[in-house]
Protein backbone atom coordinates (compact mmCIF):
# COMPACT_ATOMS: atom_id res chain seq x y z
CA UNK A 1 0.00 0.00 0.00
CA UNK A 2 1.26 3.65 -0.90
CA UNK A 3 -0.64 6.87 0.11
CA UNK A 4 0.28 8.31 -4.04
CA UNK A 5 -2.31 5.87 -4.79
CA UNK A 6 -4.62 8.36 -3.41
CA UNK A 7 -3.18 11.44 -5.69
CA UNK A 8 -3.02 8.72 -8.75
CA UNK A 9 -6.70 7.60 -8.67
CA UNK A 10 -7.38 11.32 -8.85
CA UNK A 11 -5.72 12.38 -11.65
CA UNK A 12 -6.80 9.23 -13.29
CA UNK A 13 -10.55 10.07 -12.68
CA UNK A 14 -10.44 13.54 -13.36
CA UNK A 15 -6.27 14.89 -14.46
CA UNK A 16 -8.04 18.59 -15.48
CA UNK A 17 -9.66 19.46 -12.27
CA UNK A 18 -8.38 22.14 -9.96
CA UNK A 19 -7.53 19.81 -6.54
CA UNK A 20 -5.35 22.70 -5.24
CA UNK A 21 -5.34 26.58 -4.99
CA UNK A 22 -2.25 27.97 -3.22
CA UNK A 23 -1.28 31.99 -3.27
CA UNK A 24 -2.96 32.32 -6.59
CA UNK A 25 -1.84 29.40 -8.54
CA UNK A 26 -4.16 26.78 -9.48
CA UNK A 27 -3.16 23.20 -10.01
CA UNK A 28 -5.31 20.47 -11.11
CA UNK A 29 -4.65 16.59 -9.91
CA UNK A 30 -3.02 16.15 -12.87
CA UNK A 31 0.09 18.69 -12.40
CA UNK A 32 0.12 17.83 -9.09
CA UNK A 33 0.62 14.09 -9.85
CA UNK A 34 3.38 14.59 -12.82
CA UNK A 35 5.11 17.49 -10.19
CA UNK A 36 5.07 14.71 -7.34
CA UNK A 37 6.97 12.12 -9.99
CA UNK A 38 9.71 14.68 -10.90
CA UNK A 39 10.17 15.13 -7.28
CA UNK A 40 10.62 11.70 -6.71
CA UNK A 41 12.56 11.04 -9.56
CA UNK A 42 15.43 14.14 -7.75
CA UNK A 43 14.33 12.58 -3.99
CA UNK A 44 15.12 9.44 -5.09
CA UNK A 45 18.22 9.88 -7.02
CA UNK A 46 19.37 12.05 -3.67
CA UNK A 47 19.56 8.78 -1.62
CA UNK A 48 18.40 10.74 1.43
CA UNK A 49 16.63 8.87 4.16
CA UNK A 50 13.86 11.31 4.83
CA UNK A 51 11.82 14.10 2.98
CA UNK A 52 11.65 16.68 5.21
CA UNK A 53 9.79 20.08 5.14
CA UNK A 54 10.56 23.63 7.18
CA UNK A 55 8.04 25.75 5.72
CA UNK A 56 4.59 27.38 5.86
CA UNK A 57 1.87 25.79 3.67
CA UNK A 58 2.13 25.70 -0.05
CA UNK A 59 1.75 23.35 -2.82
CA UNK A 60 5.57 22.61 -2.15
CA UNK A 61 4.16 20.48 0.89
CA UNK A 62 1.69 18.63 -0.97
CA UNK A 63 4.20 17.61 -3.87
CA UNK A 64 6.74 17.19 -0.90
CA UNK A 65 4.24 14.29 0.86
CA UNK A 66 3.32 12.56 -2.03
CA UNK A 67 6.61 12.92 -3.69
CA UNK A 68 8.35 11.07 -1.04
CA UNK A 69 5.57 8.46 -1.04
CA UNK A 70 6.33 7.79 -4.66
CA UNK A 71 10.13 7.78 -3.69
CA UNK A 72 9.27 4.93 -0.90
CA UNK A 73 11.23 7.82 1.51
CA UNK A 74 9.66 8.74 4.74
CA UNK A 75 8.31 12.20 4.85
CA UNK A 76 8.80 14.51 8.16
CA UNK A 77 7.01 18.34 7.92
CA UNK A 78 9.06 20.25 10.82
CA UNK A 79 7.98 22.75 13.19
CA UNK A 80 9.73 25.87 11.62
CA UNK A 81 8.74 27.41 14.94
CA UNK A 82 10.81 25.22 16.89
CA UNK A 83 14.15 27.50 18.46
CA UNK A 84 17.55 26.69 16.52
CA UNK A 85 18.91 23.98 19.16
CA UNK A 86 15.96 21.96 19.11
CA UNK A 87 15.49 22.00 15.20
CA UNK A 88 19.41 21.52 14.55
CA UNK A 89 18.55 18.37 16.93
CA UNK A 90 15.61 17.06 15.23
CA UNK A 91 17.74 17.25 11.73
CA UNK A 92 20.33 15.60 13.18
CA UNK A 93 17.75 12.25 13.43
CA UNK A 94 16.86 12.53 10.16
CA UNK A 95 20.10 12.34 8.35
CA UNK A 96 20.63 12.92 5.09
CA UNK A 97 17.73 14.33 4.36
CA UNK A 98 16.12 15.97 1.36
CA UNK A 99 15.04 19.30 3.21
CA UNK A 100 12.91 21.62 1.37
CA UNK A 101 11.88 25.19 2.50
CA UNK A 102 13.69 27.51 4.78
CA UNK A 103 17.42 26.64 3.08
CA UNK A 104 19.12 29.72 4.89
CA UNK A 105 18.29 28.81 8.40
CA UNK A 106 19.04 24.91 7.59
CA UNK A 107 22.29 25.71 6.37
CA UNK A 108 22.76 27.85 9.34
CA UNK A 109 21.48 25.70 11.83
CA UNK A 110 22.83 22.24 10.13
CA UNK A 111 25.23 22.91 7.94
CA UNK A 112 27.42 19.88 7.92
CA UNK A 113 24.95 16.28 7.87
CA UNK A 114 24.93 15.38 3.99
CA UNK A 115 21.17 17.05 3.15
CA UNK A 116 20.04 18.18 0.15
CA UNK A 117 19.08 21.25 1.03
CA UNK A 118 16.09 22.95 -1.30
CA UNK A 119 14.33 26.48 -1.12
CA UNK A 120 11.02 26.43 -1.88
CA UNK A 121 11.34 27.80 -5.47
CA UNK A 122 14.47 25.85 -5.93
CA UNK A 123 12.25 22.67 -5.25
CA UNK A 124 8.93 23.39 -7.04
CA UNK A 125 11.39 24.27 -10.00
CA UNK A 126 12.68 20.63 -10.11
CA UNK A 127 8.88 19.36 -9.43
CA UNK A 128 8.46 21.56 -12.92
CA UNK A 129 10.66 19.26 -15.01
CA UNK A 130 9.29 16.39 -16.89
CA UNK A 131 11.51 13.53 -14.94
CA UNK A 132 10.08 10.73 -13.79
CA UNK A 133 10.67 8.02 -11.96
CA UNK A 134 12.25 5.19 -13.62
CA UNK A 135 10.66 2.29 -11.55
CA UNK A 136 7.37 2.64 -11.27
CA UNK A 137 6.85 -0.48 -8.99
CA UNK A 138 5.44 0.35 -5.68
CA UNK A 139 8.30 0.70 -3.33
CA UNK A 140 8.82 -1.47 -0.17
CA UNK A 141 9.13 1.15 2.28
CA UNK A 142 6.28 1.00 4.62
CA UNK A 143 6.67 4.29 6.39
CA UNK A 144 4.40 7.39 4.98
CA UNK A 145 5.24 10.01 7.67
CA UNK A 146 7.41 10.67 10.53
CA UNK A 147 5.77 13.48 12.84
CA UNK A 148 8.01 14.88 15.88
CA UNK A 149 5.82 14.84 18.97
CA UNK A 150 6.31 18.12 20.95
CA UNK A 151 7.78 16.71 23.48
CA UNK A 152 9.65 19.49 25.50
CA UNK A 153 11.25 18.19 28.71
CA UNK A 154 12.64 14.76 26.97
CA UNK A 155 13.80 14.84 23.57
CA UNK A 156 10.54 14.95 21.33
CA UNK A 157 9.56 11.54 19.87
CA UNK A 158 9.21 10.34 16.06
CA UNK A 159 5.81 9.23 15.80
CA UNK A 160 6.04 6.79 12.58
CA UNK A 161 2.47 6.12 10.30
CA UNK A 162 2.78 3.65 7.76
CA UNK A 163 1.23 3.71 4.53
CA UNK A 164 -1.35 1.46 5.30
CA UNK A 165 -2.63 3.30 8.38
CA UNK A 166 -2.95 6.13 6.37
CA UNK A 167 -4.83 4.86 3.60
CA UNK A 168 -6.77 2.69 6.02
CA UNK A 169 -8.10 6.15 7.66
CA UNK A 170 -8.73 7.49 4.06
CA UNK A 171 -10.71 4.62 2.61
CA UNK A 172 -12.78 3.85 5.93
CA UNK A 173 -13.60 7.52 6.38
CA UNK A 174 -13.71 9.21 2.65
CA UNK A 175 -15.88 8.04 -0.35
CA UNK A 176 -13.65 8.51 -3.33
CA UNK A 177 -14.83 11.49 -5.86
CA UNK A 178 -17.58 12.62 -3.52
CA UNK A 179 -17.00 16.30 -3.39
CA UNK A 180 -18.88 18.11 -5.99
CA UNK A 181 -16.75 20.45 -8.29
CA UNK A 182 -18.11 23.51 -6.22
CA UNK A 183 -16.79 21.84 -3.04
CA UNK A 184 -13.71 23.31 -1.53
CA UNK A 185 -11.95 22.88 1.44
CA UNK A 186 -10.07 26.11 3.64
CA UNK A 187 -6.66 24.33 5.13
CA UNK A 188 -5.39 26.60 7.21
CA UNK A 189 -3.75 24.00 10.41
CA UNK A 190 0.45 23.70 9.45
CA UNK A 191 1.72 21.23 7.42
CA UNK A 192 4.01 19.81 10.67
CA UNK A 193 0.27 18.61 12.23
CA UNK A 194 -1.20 15.39 11.61
CA UNK A 195 -4.62 17.69 10.82
CA UNK A 196 -2.34 18.92 7.88
CA UNK A 197 -1.18 15.91 6.58
CA UNK A 198 -5.18 14.36 7.16
CA UNK A 199 -6.92 17.68 5.18
CA UNK A 200 -4.25 16.74 2.16
CA UNK A 201 -4.87 13.21 1.82
CA UNK A 202 -8.81 13.38 2.64
CA UNK A 203 -9.73 16.16 0.42
CA UNK A 204 -7.57 15.17 -2.60
CA UNK A 205 -9.40 11.23 -2.24
CA UNK A 206 -12.90 13.27 -1.97
CA UNK A 207 -11.63 15.18 -4.81
CA UNK A 208 -12.83 18.35 -2.88
CA UNK A 209 -10.52 21.69 -3.82
CA UNK A 210 -7.59 22.26 -0.92
CA UNK A 211 -8.06 26.51 -0.76
CA UNK A 212 -4.08 26.46 1.19
CA UNK A 213 -3.62 29.31 3.87
CA UNK A 214 0.14 29.25 3.80
CA UNK A 215 -0.37 30.54 7.76
CA UNK A 216 -3.19 31.15 9.95
CA UNK A 217 -4.73 34.44 10.07
CA UNK A 218 -7.93 35.14 10.64
CA UNK A 219 -8.74 38.51 8.23
CA UNK A 220 -6.64 35.95 5.55
CA UNK A 221 -9.14 32.88 6.74
CA UNK A 222 -12.04 35.25 6.10
CA UNK A 223 -10.94 36.78 2.80
CA UNK A 224 -9.62 33.89 0.81
CA UNK A 225 -12.80 32.04 2.53
CA UNK A 226 -15.24 34.30 0.82
CA UNK A 227 -13.14 35.07 -2.82
CA UNK A 228 -12.89 31.26 -3.15
CA UNK A 229 -16.44 30.24 -1.79
CA UNK A 230 -15.17 28.00 0.57
CA UNK A 231 -17.49 25.15 1.54
CA UNK A 232 -15.68 23.42 4.73
CA UNK A 233 -13.14 24.38 6.99
CA UNK A 234 -11.08 22.67 9.70
CA UNK A 235 -10.33 24.66 12.97
CA UNK A 236 -8.95 24.39 16.32
CA UNK A 237 -10.95 26.12 18.61
CA UNK A 238 -8.38 29.12 18.83
CA UNK A 239 -8.90 29.72 14.98
CA UNK A 240 -12.48 29.77 15.35
CA UNK A 241 -12.54 32.18 18.57
CA UNK A 242 -10.67 34.54 16.83
CA UNK A 243 -12.30 34.53 13.41
CA UNK A 244 -15.63 35.03 15.02
CA UNK A 245 -13.77 38.30 16.61
CA UNK A 246 -13.03 39.42 13.60
CA UNK A 247 -16.48 38.71 12.31
CA UNK A 248 -17.75 40.28 15.92
CA UNK A 249 -15.48 43.20 14.80
CA UNK A 250 -17.14 44.05 11.36
CA UNK A 251 -14.59 42.35 9.17
CA UNK A 252 -16.36 42.21 5.51
CA UNK A 253 -17.24 38.02 5.00
CA UNK A 254 -18.87 36.17 2.68
CA UNK A 255 -19.13 33.17 4.61
CA UNK A 256 -22.48 32.04 2.48
CA UNK A 257 -20.80 28.52 0.45
CA UNK A 258 -19.28 27.16 4.15
CA UNK A 259 -21.68 24.72 4.66
CA UNK A 260 -19.88 22.64 6.95
CA UNK A 261 -16.74 23.17 9.41
CA UNK A 262 -14.97 20.93 12.04
CA UNK A 263 -13.43 21.23 14.64
CA UNK A 264 -10.48 19.68 16.88
CA UNK A 265 -6.99 19.45 18.46
CA UNK A 266 -7.86 21.07 21.99
CA UNK A 267 -10.33 21.63 24.10
CA UNK A 268 -14.12 23.78 22.63
CA UNK A 269 -15.08 26.02 25.27
CA UNK A 270 -18.96 25.30 25.98
CA UNK A 271 -19.51 29.22 25.34
CA UNK A 272 -17.27 29.14 22.04
CA UNK A 273 -19.68 26.58 20.02
CA UNK A 274 -22.60 28.03 21.25
CA UNK A 275 -21.61 31.56 19.94
CA UNK A 276 -20.45 29.60 16.73
CA UNK A 277 -23.74 27.40 16.04
CA UNK A 278 -25.77 30.97 16.45
CA UNK A 279 -24.09 32.81 14.38
CA UNK A 280 -23.57 29.95 11.51
CA UNK A 281 -27.18 28.66 12.19
CA UNK A 282 -26.44 27.03 7.46
CA UNK A 283 -23.38 25.47 8.45
CA UNK A 284 -22.94 21.87 10.07
CA UNK A 285 -20.37 21.13 12.56
CA UNK A 286 -18.45 18.17 13.64
CA UNK A 287 -16.02 17.71 16.47
CA UNK A 288 -13.33 15.44 15.38
CA UNK A 289 -11.08 14.00 17.77
CA UNK A 290 -7.66 12.16 17.24
CA UNK A 291 -4.11 12.04 18.03
CA UNK A 292 -0.76 12.38 15.62
CA UNK A 293 -0.14 8.01 16.48
CA UNK A 294 -3.83 7.51 15.43
CA UNK A 295 -3.43 8.93 11.79
CA UNK A 296 -6.04 11.58 12.81
CA UNK A 297 -9.76 11.66 13.98
CA UNK A 298 -10.65 8.52 16.16
CA UNK A 299 -13.97 10.04 17.13
CA UNK A 300 -16.44 12.49 15.77
CA UNK A 301 -19.70 14.29 17.38
CA UNK A 302 -21.50 14.87 14.50
CA UNK A 303 -23.92 17.91 13.10
CA UNK A 304 -27.19 16.47 13.65
CA UNK A 305 -25.93 15.61 17.56
CA UNK A 306 -24.94 19.03 17.47
CA UNK A 307 -27.85 20.58 17.14
CA UNK A 308 -29.74 17.57 19.11
CA UNK A 309 -27.37 17.96 22.24
CA UNK A 310 -28.15 22.26 21.82
CA UNK A 311 -31.96 21.61 21.38
CA UNK A 312 -32.09 19.12 24.18
CA UNK A 313 -34.04 19.61 27.52
CA UNK A 314 -32.41 16.48 28.97
CA UNK A 315 -29.04 17.14 31.03
CA UNK A 316 -27.46 13.99 29.48
CA UNK A 317 -28.07 14.75 25.83
CA UNK A 318 -27.49 18.23 26.26
CA UNK A 319 -23.84 17.71 27.96
CA UNK A 320 -22.85 15.95 24.42
CA UNK A 321 -21.96 19.02 23.40
CA UNK A 322 -19.00 18.84 25.69
CA UNK A 323 -18.53 15.53 24.10
CA UNK A 324 -16.14 14.53 20.59
CA UNK A 325 -18.64 12.44 19.99
CA UNK A 326 -18.47 8.69 18.95
CA UNK A 327 -15.81 6.37 17.69
CA UNK A 328 -15.59 5.67 14.26
CA UNK A 329 -17.06 2.78 13.16
CA UNK A 330 -13.59 1.14 11.99
CA UNK A 331 -11.43 1.64 15.44
CA UNK A 332 -12.26 0.65 18.55
CA UNK A 333 -12.20 2.76 22.44
CA UNK A 334 -12.00 1.23 25.78
CA UNK A 335 -11.46 3.36 28.94
CA UNK A 336 -9.21 1.79 31.29
CA UNK A 337 -7.98 2.02 34.85
CA UNK A 338 -3.66 2.91 35.69
CA UNK A 339 -3.56 -1.11 35.96
CA UNK A 340 -5.34 -1.71 32.33
CA UNK A 341 -8.67 -2.73 33.39
CA UNK A 342 -11.41 -2.05 31.52
CA UNK A 343 -13.71 0.52 33.44
CA UNK A 344 -17.78 0.61 33.19
CA UNK A 345 -19.69 3.37 31.53
CA UNK A 346 -19.25 6.77 33.31
CA UNK A 347 -15.82 5.94 35.15
CA UNK A 348 -13.10 7.77 34.07
CA UNK A 349 -9.79 6.66 32.82
CA UNK A 350 -7.19 6.72 30.15
CA UNK A 351 -8.03 6.51 26.36
CA UNK A 352 -7.25 3.60 24.91
CA UNK A 353 -8.05 2.91 20.87
CA UNK A 354 -7.37 0.15 18.52
CA UNK A 355 -7.83 -0.13 14.70
CA UNK A 356 -5.92 -0.29 11.20
CA UNK A 357 -5.26 3.47 11.12
CA UNK A 358 -3.78 3.88 14.73
CA UNK A 359 0.03 3.16 14.53
CA UNK A 360 0.80 3.55 17.97
CA UNK A 361 4.56 3.89 16.92
CA UNK A 362 7.44 5.63 17.28
CA UNK A 363 11.00 5.32 15.61
CA UNK A 364 12.09 3.96 19.23
CA UNK A 365 9.70 1.66 20.17
CA UNK A 366 5.60 0.62 19.48
CA UNK A 367 3.48 1.47 22.57
CA UNK A 368 0.60 -0.92 21.45
CA UNK A 369 -0.04 -3.39 24.25
CA UNK A 370 0.21 -7.34 23.04
CA UNK A 371 -3.72 -7.28 21.81
CA UNK A 372 -2.86 -3.92 19.11
CA UNK A 373 -4.21 -1.28 21.90
CA UNK A 374 -2.67 1.97 21.76
CA UNK A 375 -2.70 3.90 25.39
CA UNK A 376 -3.79 7.62 24.01
CA UNK A 377 -2.45 9.00 27.35
CA UNK A 378 -5.81 11.23 27.04
CA UNK A 379 -8.48 10.79 30.15
CA UNK A 380 -11.78 10.31 29.57
CA UNK A 381 -14.50 8.62 29.53
CA UNK A 382 -17.94 7.44 27.72
CA UNK A 383 -21.39 7.50 28.44
CA UNK A 384 -24.28 5.00 28.08
CA UNK A 385 -24.79 6.04 24.36
CA UNK A 386 -21.20 5.67 23.63
CA UNK A 387 -19.93 9.17 23.54
CA UNK A 388 -16.54 10.12 24.49
CA UNK A 389 -15.91 12.62 26.64
CA UNK A 390 -12.27 13.81 27.47
CA UNK A 391 -11.10 15.05 31.03
CA UNK A 392 -7.52 16.68 30.29
CA UNK A 393 -4.03 14.81 29.68
CA UNK A 394 -3.23 11.59 31.77
CA UNK A 395 -0.04 13.04 31.73
CA UNK A 396 -0.73 16.96 32.48
CA UNK A 397 0.28 18.58 29.24
CA UNK A 398 -1.22 21.98 28.54
CA UNK A 399 -2.70 22.53 25.52
CA UNK A 400 -2.94 25.95 24.55
CA UNK A 401 -4.52 26.56 21.14
CA UNK A 402 -3.38 23.67 19.65
CA UNK A 403 0.39 23.93 20.87
CA UNK A 404 1.41 21.17 23.51
CA UNK A 405 3.07 22.75 26.17
CA UNK A 406 5.07 20.43 29.12
CA UNK A 407 4.46 21.83 32.20
CA UNK A 408 8.37 21.05 33.43
CA UNK A 409 9.38 23.40 30.45
CA UNK A 410 8.24 26.39 31.94
CA UNK A 411 8.61 24.85 36.18
CA UNK A 412 12.52 24.78 35.22
CA UNK A 413 13.08 27.94 34.04
CA UNK A 414 11.08 29.51 37.33
CA UNK A 415 13.34 27.33 39.52
CA UNK A 416 16.49 29.13 37.93
CA UNK A 417 14.96 32.55 39.74
CA UNK A 418 17.09 32.55 43.42
CA UNK A 419 13.86 33.68 44.84
CA UNK A 420 11.74 30.66 44.04
CA UNK A 421 11.60 27.32 45.78
CA UNK A 422 8.62 25.56 44.06
CA UNK A 423 6.96 25.72 41.08
CA UNK A 424 3.81 23.75 39.03
CA UNK A 425 2.76 24.85 36.11
CA UNK A 426 -0.74 23.79 34.97
CA UNK A 427 -3.58 24.47 32.54
CA UNK A 428 -5.94 27.06 33.16
CA UNK A 429 -9.82 27.39 31.30
CA UNK A 430 -9.46 29.90 28.95
CA UNK A 431 -12.25 30.99 26.37
CA UNK A 432 -9.23 31.98 23.35
CA UNK A 433 -7.07 29.64 23.85
CA UNK A 434 -8.94 26.05 25.30
CA UNK A 435 -6.04 26.35 28.07
CA UNK A 436 -3.48 28.31 29.02
CA UNK A 437 -0.74 28.51 31.14
CA UNK A 438 -0.87 29.38 35.06
CA UNK A 439 1.73 28.99 37.65
CA UNK A 440 2.05 28.16 41.22
CA UNK A 441 5.54 29.16 43.13
CA UNK A 442 6.74 29.02 46.66
CA UNK A 443 8.81 31.56 47.79
CA UNK A 444 12.22 30.96 49.41
CA UNK A 445 12.23 31.32 52.92
CA UNK A 446 14.00 34.65 54.00
CA UNK A 447 13.94 36.17 49.98
CA UNK A 448 11.87 38.49 48.72
CA UNK A 449 9.18 37.82 46.78
CA UNK A 450 9.29 38.77 43.15
CA UNK A 451 7.06 40.57 41.09
CA UNK A 452 5.22 38.88 38.83
CA UNK A 453 6.17 40.75 35.52
CA UNK A 454 9.65 39.77 36.75
CA UNK A 455 8.88 35.97 36.65
CA UNK A 456 7.09 36.27 33.51
CA UNK A 457 9.90 38.15 31.68
CA UNK A 458 12.26 35.27 33.01
CA UNK A 459 9.72 32.51 30.97
CA UNK A 460 9.73 35.11 28.26
CA UNK A 461 13.45 35.39 27.95
CA UNK A 462 13.82 31.71 27.81
CA UNK A 463 11.31 30.22 25.92
CA UNK A 464 8.55 30.74 23.73
CA UNK A 465 5.63 33.61 23.93
CA UNK A 466 2.84 30.67 24.68
CA UNK A 467 4.47 29.45 27.92
CA UNK A 468 4.24 32.94 29.32
CA UNK A 469 2.00 32.26 32.61
CA UNK A 470 -0.89 34.36 32.30
CA UNK A 471 -1.93 33.76 36.05
CA UNK A 472 0.41 33.41 39.11
CA UNK A 473 -0.38 32.39 42.64
CA UNK A 474 2.18 32.66 45.54
CA UNK A 475 1.81 29.48 47.94
CA UNK A 476 3.71 28.75 51.36
CA UNK A 477 3.47 25.04 49.78
CA UNK A 478 3.00 23.28 46.72
CA UNK A 479 0.43 20.08 47.45
CA UNK A 480 2.29 16.56 47.13
CA UNK A 481 0.43 13.20 48.00
CA UNK A 482 2.46 10.57 50.11
CA UNK A 483 4.40 9.40 47.54
CA UNK A 484 5.99 12.73 47.07
CA UNK A 485 3.89 13.29 43.61
CA UNK A 486 2.77 16.66 42.83
CA UNK A 487 -1.38 17.00 43.00
CA UNK A 488 -1.85 19.32 39.91
CA UNK A 489 -5.42 18.97 40.05
CA UNK A 490 -5.49 20.94 43.29
CA UNK A 491 -3.31 23.47 41.79
CA UNK A 492 -5.62 23.64 38.68
CA UNK A 493 -8.71 24.06 41.42
CA UNK A 494 -6.95 26.85 42.70
CA UNK A 495 -7.04 28.52 39.13
CA UNK A 496 -10.85 27.93 38.63
CA UNK A 497 -12.06 30.28 41.14
CA UNK B 1 -4.61 -12.00 -1.50
CA UNK B 2 -2.29 -9.77 0.77
CA UNK B 3 -4.44 -6.38 1.58
CA UNK B 4 -2.09 -3.86 -0.31
CA UNK B 5 -2.21 -6.13 -3.38
CA UNK B 6 -3.06 -4.80 -6.94
CA UNK B 7 -4.62 -7.28 -9.24
CA UNK B 8 -4.78 -6.24 -12.96
CA UNK B 9 -7.52 -7.76 -15.38
CA UNK B 10 -6.89 -9.31 -18.08
CA UNK B 11 -9.28 -7.91 -20.43
CA UNK B 12 -9.48 -4.74 -19.70
CA UNK B 13 -8.11 -1.52 -17.95
CA UNK B 14 -9.45 -2.34 -15.02
CA UNK B 15 -7.14 -2.51 -11.61
CA UNK B 16 -7.90 -3.47 -7.94
CA UNK B 17 -6.80 -3.09 -4.59
CA UNK B 18 -6.95 -6.23 -2.28
CA UNK B 19 -8.34 -4.84 0.90
CA UNK B 20 -9.69 -8.64 2.24
CA UNK B 21 -9.32 -11.58 0.72
CA UNK B 22 -9.11 -15.46 1.63
CA UNK B 23 -5.37 -16.57 0.64
CA UNK B 24 -6.72 -18.97 -2.56
CA UNK B 25 -9.69 -16.95 -3.47
CA UNK B 26 -9.28 -16.18 -7.24
CA UNK B 27 -10.95 -12.48 -8.31
CA UNK B 28 -11.99 -12.37 -12.01
CA UNK B 29 -12.72 -9.71 -14.53
CA UNK B 30 -14.48 -9.61 -17.52
CA UNK B 31 -14.85 -13.55 -17.39
CA UNK B 32 -10.84 -13.88 -16.94
CA UNK B 33 -8.95 -14.54 -13.95
CA UNK B 34 -7.12 -11.20 -12.52
CA UNK B 35 -2.95 -11.30 -11.66
CA UNK B 36 -0.34 -8.96 -10.30
CA UNK B 37 0.66 -8.58 -14.03
CA UNK B 38 -1.53 -7.89 -16.82
CA UNK B 39 -0.69 -10.23 -19.84
CA UNK B 40 1.12 -9.14 -22.90
CA UNK B 41 -2.26 -9.14 -25.42
CA UNK B 42 -5.49 -8.60 -23.71
CA UNK B 43 -7.97 -11.34 -23.92
CA UNK B 44 -11.32 -11.11 -25.04
CA UNK B 45 -13.83 -9.50 -22.30
CA UNK B 46 -16.47 -12.20 -21.98
CA UNK B 47 -19.87 -10.18 -22.25
CA UNK B 48 -21.97 -11.39 -19.46
CA UNK B 49 -19.31 -9.73 -17.27
CA UNK B 50 -19.11 -6.77 -19.06
CA UNK B 51 -21.37 -4.14 -17.33
CA UNK B 52 -17.82 -1.83 -16.21
CA UNK B 53 -15.82 -1.12 -12.94
CA UNK B 54 -16.20 2.22 -11.42
CA UNK B 55 -12.70 3.84 -10.06
CA UNK B 56 -12.90 4.17 -5.99
CA UNK B 57 -15.77 1.73 -5.65
CA UNK B 58 -15.42 -0.94 -3.06
CA UNK B 59 -16.09 -3.91 -4.51
CA UNK B 60 -17.44 -7.21 -2.33
CA UNK B 61 -18.39 -10.69 -2.51
CA UNK B 62 -21.86 -12.00 -0.78
CA UNK B 63 -20.38 -13.05 2.32
CA UNK B 64 -17.52 -10.04 3.08
CA UNK B 65 -15.20 -11.70 2.84
CA UNK B 66 -13.28 -10.44 0.07
CA UNK B 67 -13.41 -6.49 -0.41
CA UNK B 68 -11.66 -4.94 -3.46
CA UNK B 69 -11.39 -1.25 -4.13
CA UNK B 70 -11.33 -0.19 -7.69
CA UNK B 71 -8.49 2.09 -8.12
CA UNK B 72 -8.48 2.40 -12.39
CA UNK B 73 -12.10 1.66 -13.86
CA UNK B 74 -12.58 -0.65 -16.84
CA UNK B 75 -15.40 -2.40 -19.21
CA UNK B 76 -15.07 -5.45 -17.33
CA UNK B 77 -17.05 -6.85 -14.08
CA UNK B 78 -15.77 -8.45 -11.19
CA UNK B 79 -16.48 -11.67 -9.94
CA UNK B 80 -15.14 -14.70 -7.72
CA UNK B 81 -16.07 -17.85 -9.15
CA UNK B 82 -18.71 -16.53 -12.04
CA UNK B 83 -20.40 -14.81 -8.97
CA UNK B 84 -20.24 -11.04 -9.48
CA UNK B 85 -19.66 -8.70 -7.09
CA UNK B 86 -20.95 -6.00 -5.28
CA UNK B 87 -20.41 -2.30 -4.70
CA UNK B 88 -20.62 -1.77 -1.53
CA UNK B 89 -21.83 1.66 -0.16
CA UNK B 90 -20.72 3.16 3.08
CA UNK B 91 -22.50 4.71 5.15
CA UNK B 92 -21.41 8.77 4.63
CA UNK B 93 -19.46 10.95 7.93
CA UNK B 94 -18.89 14.08 7.84
CA UNK B 95 -16.02 15.48 6.68
CA UNK B 96 -13.15 15.33 9.63
CA UNK B 97 -9.98 17.34 8.39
Amino acid sequence: MNISLVLQMAADAEPERIGLVCAGRRWSYGALLQAARAAAADIASSGCSHVALLDESSAAAAIALFGAALAGVPYVPLNYRLADLDLASLLSRIAPAYLVGDAERIERVDPDLGHRILSRTAFLTTAAASATLSSMDEPAEDIAVQLFTSGTTAAPKAAILRHANLLSYILGTIEFGAAGEEEAALVSVPPYHIAGIAALLSSVYAMRRILLLPAFDPDDWLNLASSERATYAFLVPTMLGRVIARLDAGAPADLSAMRAITYGGGRMPTELIERALALFPKTAFTNAYGLTETSSTIALLGPAEHRDALCSADPDVRARLGSVGRPLPTVQVEIRDEDGRPLPVGERGEIYVRGEQVSGEYRERSALDAAGWFPTRDAGWLDAEGFLFLAGRADDVIVRGGENISPGEIEDVLLTHTAIADAAAVAVPSAEWGETVGVAVVVRPGSPAPEEEQLRALVRSRLRSSRVPERIAFLDALPYNEMGKLLRREIRELFKG
Amino acid sequence: MKPGTKLKSAVCDTEVMVIRGGADTVVECGGAPMAEQAPAERKPINADFAQGTRIGKRYVDADGKTELLCVKAGQGSLAISGVLLQTKDAKPLPSSD
